[in-house]
């Protein structure tokens, strides 16, 4: 019964060889990070399922996300919708408008009852009973709590559906409210950032189709296998941290040599996610590596984590947000280490030549 | 007796907009255009830090990612008296030349293209015959047959699979398709290489600003630093990728995106008949190419047409607070004054429209009262159209613009191609073409942009970033500056005020709020209501030509409404310094 087809049935129809088949699922399995052996796994899942029913929906938002998962690169964006999930509902890529493509929606929610992911972008206000986001003449507050029932689990994209985000910002006039505010008995998988990377999306949905499971998450509801680190651990200036070596000024010589962004405010060493990992859009770059610090964009409530300064305040001058030490005495004690010779890490050797030569150029 | 139709949600665009039409003997005879969805991000900005407005403001939209992050910069550098090193000018102009190819790609394919393009149609087509069509109209490598077999296999297993998804309960099969069959497989393989292609040219926003969506930029240049001895920074390997990006972004424009709009174009000339609307055009002008003070370098030339008269065009000084004002007659607010310039602003929100779920926003049966969250800004009390076919039109008619012989010479060969005259451009076709047409104009000036970066870093300059006028204590107590650019969309002004350090008031007046504002104090229609007025509906309850129109537009939502002030906050009036 063509309703029941599988991920692999309809591979093998489009001329797919159970050989490439499985090379796809091999890399696929080294895409996610996993070994070789979890491969079989992946062939048997796509095997016997059919595509998996989801309704995304689109609140207080900017599209960002949508935009991000577009992006992906493995799996790309073309085979995930077309191939692995069954998106019955997105306003953004849907071919159906009005009444249409709400009854899509309907109808897939009823025949999938239980059994759909509902996926939201963007927050929901809850400001005057809902009035400031209606769709099809429905406040995005009802249609959230109604569509919640039957899904099997909600993804909560980006950080407006995680935390609010930028409409929640003080004084966040409408007030708009993260899903986990309002739906407390589904399980959820928030995937915080503004927007998230690309591949972390494909990442959660195919971990989904994959295991037949829910990844596992933190106690903040994240993929722990995105957002286990935080970026400053993994991050390329790390080795310049240690040794004290700071940018202080945009384009100052330490910017140009890419020393560390810690006091032109970067939220690296408080914010978890796979930025200096992953890297974006198919890993050309990342924010601290092009040079701007990061603005934590995947940390709950981060446009208001400044104590009311710049984000470009470094942190250790914000209430709360330290990192335990004064930079200085950090920086001073893993160059003595660095020198002794305790690291190993290949970028060392160029971070003690530089502390030779200068440690902050352009410190007057 | 005219029939009520709705369409709520409009999809395939950013955000939530709701069209409620009147229709008779066929044809569209009114209109509402109704922004249903709000934020409030100018309110959240106020008493932050200016140099943090960029980052905050870029989250209006992740469609036209940049643009408001952009128009954010030039705001705050105008009222800092802020000047870039010409290494940021030219990387935010890469920068800006990206977006305008990304999104025009995108929108063709993903967001307009299934109004043209009958995608199970495609099931039907001879891939033999569609290579040689394909094959006919572009030298790209891919036509083949087995190509085409392989795509229309593809789309087969997915329709048998009988999971729609984002193709389920379409219009299909709906008589105002009028492509062959082949067409709508050369479209539907596009669509899918489109997909994956637009991954790829935003890695250029990437290089230069980390991320994509939502790059990083710094006020008083860009932060990412060159060094062309330096590992760590812009160096020769990161120009090389920039610039292969570039070549292939112009390879798809050149022979996939403009022959596949010339193609479909040609089959739908019955859409230049219809759609056209306002026939008012207004542009800022953009892409600087000496520095973004001096407006007669753009290279999207600034000014304003009026009924259609491509015989002048008059200048337009957004800074003119008897040039733009907005005005909330259709809108729910309730300001003390109505037709403020954007310096003196008020948005006090007040929603009088039915409590959801409702059926209609029209309870009186002829869009009297107020029904949209989006204001009216109009031009000297006109309302405008914004976008490509704005900038086209406006460079087609200003003959002492620097590009005036460019813009006019790639207009008259499209409109050559599809033997039709330049009023065929006063149209739904026209701004669908327009859109193509500044795409390949688009695509040459990022790589004359990514030239002179080159040549100026080889003649030494290297700097990115301005630090004169960074610290706080810098800047005097009271500033008020205004940046405008030309997003893809249209005419974009952001207008900052800012009192000892901190922003006092933030305005963005934006191209969709142009477009799909509703009706102001005179009762003049905005873009979209005005251009749907006369559009016919070959089945009213399917109403094809209808999304067509309004998508030859481009919707964006989400920054068309973004304005709230809930304490009802009376702004200061202030005069803006030329």
């Amino acid at each position: 019964m063509a309703r029941e087809e599988t991920f692999y049935g309809v591979l093998e129809r489009r001329g797919v060889s159970r050989r490439d088949f499985l090379k796809f699922c091999t890399v696929m399995a080294a895409s996610l990070g996993l070994s070789s052996s979890s491969a079989a796994t992946i062939a048997e899942a796509l095997e016997t399922k059919r595509r998996l029913p989801v309704i995304w929906r689109h609140f207080q938002e900017c599209t960002c996300c949508t935009e991000s998962f577009i992006r992906t690169a493995h799996p790309i964006a073309g085979d995930i919708v077309l191939n692995m999930i069954s998106l019955d509902y997105d306003e953004t890529l849907m071919a159906a408008a009005g009444h249409h493509a709400e009854a899509a929606a309907k109808q897939s929610m009823e025949e999938n009852r239980g059994n759909y992911i509902l996926a939201v972008e963007g927050a929901i206000p809850t400001g005057d009973d809902g009035i400031y986001c209606c769709i099809g003449g429905r406040s995005a507050l009802e249609m959230l709590q109604e569509e919640a029932k039957g899904a099997k689990a909600i993804i909560a994209w980006g950080s407006c559906a995680v935390n609010g985000c930028v409409q929640a910002a003080k004084p966040n006039p409408t007030g708009s409210v993260p899903v986990q505010a309002i739906i407390k008995d589904k399980p959820i998988i928030n995937v915080p950032g503004c927007p998230p990377i690309a591949e972390v999306m494909a990442g959660v949905i195919t971990h989904i189709l994959t295991f037949d499971r829910l990844p596992d998450v933190d106690n903040e509801g994240r993929p722990k296998a995105f957002y286990g680190h935080r970026i400053h651990d993994k991050c390329n200036r790390r080795a310049y941290f240690d040794a004290g070596m700071f940018v202080q000024n945009f384009d100052d010589e330490g910017a140009r040599q890419g020393w560390c962004l810690y006091k032109m405010g970067c939220k690296g060493p408080n914010t978890y996610n796979a930025c200096s990992n992953l890297q974006w859009n198919g890993g050309v770059s990342y924010p601290i590596r092009s040079g701007h610090p990061c603005i934590g964009c995947s940390e709950k409530g981060f446009w208001d984590n400044n104590g009311g300064q710049s984000m470009y305040t470094h942190l250790s001058g914000v209430p709360g947000m330290q990192i335990g030490m004064n930079v200085d005495t950090i920086g001073v004690m893993a160059v003595g280490a660095a020198v002794a010779g305790a690291a190993a890490h290949a970028t060392i050797s160029a971070v003690t030549k530089k502390v030779g030569e200068s440690s902050e150029p352009n410190d007057k | 007796m005219a029939e009520r139709i709705v369409v709520d949600p409009i999809t395939r665009i950013e955000g939530h907009l709701r069209i409620e039409a009147k229709v008779e003997d066929g044809k569209i005879i009114d209109a509402a255009s109704a922004g249903t969805m709000i934020r409030g991000l100018e309110l959240i900005l106020r008493e932050r830090d200016p140099r943090d407005a960029w980052a905050l403001i870029q989250r209006i939209c992740g469609v036209c990612t940049t643009v408001h992050a952009l128009t954010s910069l030039r705001a705050v550098e105008d009222a800092l008296d802020i000047r870039i090193p010409r290494n940021a000018e030219l990387i935010r102009n890469i920068m800006h030349c990206v977006i305008y190819i990304h999104d025009h790609v995108v929108h063709f394919y993903h967001l307009h293209a299934a109004d043209w393009v009958d995608i199970p149609n495609a099931l039907k087509a001879d891939p033999v015959a569609t290579a040689a069509l394909a094959q006919s109209i572009s030298k790209w490598p891919k036509s083949t047959a087995g190509y085409f077999r392989d795509v229309q296999n593809k789309l087969k297993a997915f329709v048998d699979g009988g999971q729609l998804g984002i193709f389920a309960n379409a219009y299909w099969g709906h008589p105002a398709y009028k492509l062959p069959a082949e067409a709508n497989l050369m479209a539907v393989a596009h669509y899918l290489e489109a997909l994956d292609w637009q991954k790829n040219v935003v890695k250029i926003h990437t290089i230069f600003g980390g991320k994509n969506p939502h790059p990083n930029y710094v006020v008083g240049g860009m932060a990412c630093s060159i060094d062309i001895n330096g590992d760590n920074a812009i160096n020769i390997e990161r120009l090389n990728m920039v610039s292969r990006l570039i070549d292939e972004a112009t390879e798809f424009v050149n022979q996939v995106y403009i022959p596949d709009l010339l193609a479909i174009a040609s089959f739908y000339k019955d859409t230049a008949a219809y759609g056209g609307g306002l026939g008012n055009y207004m542009c800022y002008g953009d892409l600087p190419t000496t520095h973004i003070r001096d407006s007669a370098s753009f290279l999207f030339p600034q000014g304003v047409i009026l009924d259609r008269n491509l015989n002048e065009v008059y200048d337009v000084d957004p800074r003119d607070p008897a040039q733009i004002a907005e005005f909330t007659d259709h809108s729910w607010y309730e300001n003390s004054k109505n037709g403020l310039h954007p310096w003196d602003g008020e948005t006090a929100i007040k929603y009088t429209g039915p409590k959801p779920p409702y059926d209609t926003l029209d309870p009186t049966g002829n869009f009297e009262g107020k029904y949209s969250w989006l204001k009216s800004p109009r031009w000297k009390e006109k309302p405008m159209e914004v976008g490509p076919l704005a900038r086209m039109l406006v460079g087609y008619a200003k003959k002492n613009a620097p590009t005036h012989d460019l813009i006019k010479e790639e207009v008259d060969k499209v409109l050559a191609h599809l033997a039709v005259g330049p009023e065929a451009l006063f149209s739904t076709l026209g701004r669908t073409a327009a859109r193509g047409i500044e795409s390949r104009l688009a695509a040459v000036w990022l790589r004359q942009f990514f030239n002179e970066l080159v040549a100026n870093v080889k003649s030494g300059d290297q700097s990115t970033f301005n630090q004169d006028k960074w610290e706080p204590k810098t800047w005097p107590a009271e500033a008020k500056g205004v940046g405008l650019t030309e997003a893809p969309r249209g005419a974009l002004g952001h207008w900052v005020q800012i009192k000892n350090g901190r922003i006092f008031n933030y305005q963005c007046v934006v191209p969709s709020t142009w477009n799909a504002s509703p009706k102001d104090h005179k009762q003049q229609h905005g873009a979209y209501e005005a251009s749907l007025i006369g559009t016919p509906l070959a089945k009213p309850e399917e109403p094809l030509e209808l999304l067509r129109t309004i998508h030859s537009f481009d919707p964006c939502l989400a920054c068309a409404a973004h304005l709230t002030d809930s304490e009802n906050r009376e702004i200061t009036s202030v005069k803006v310094l030329g």
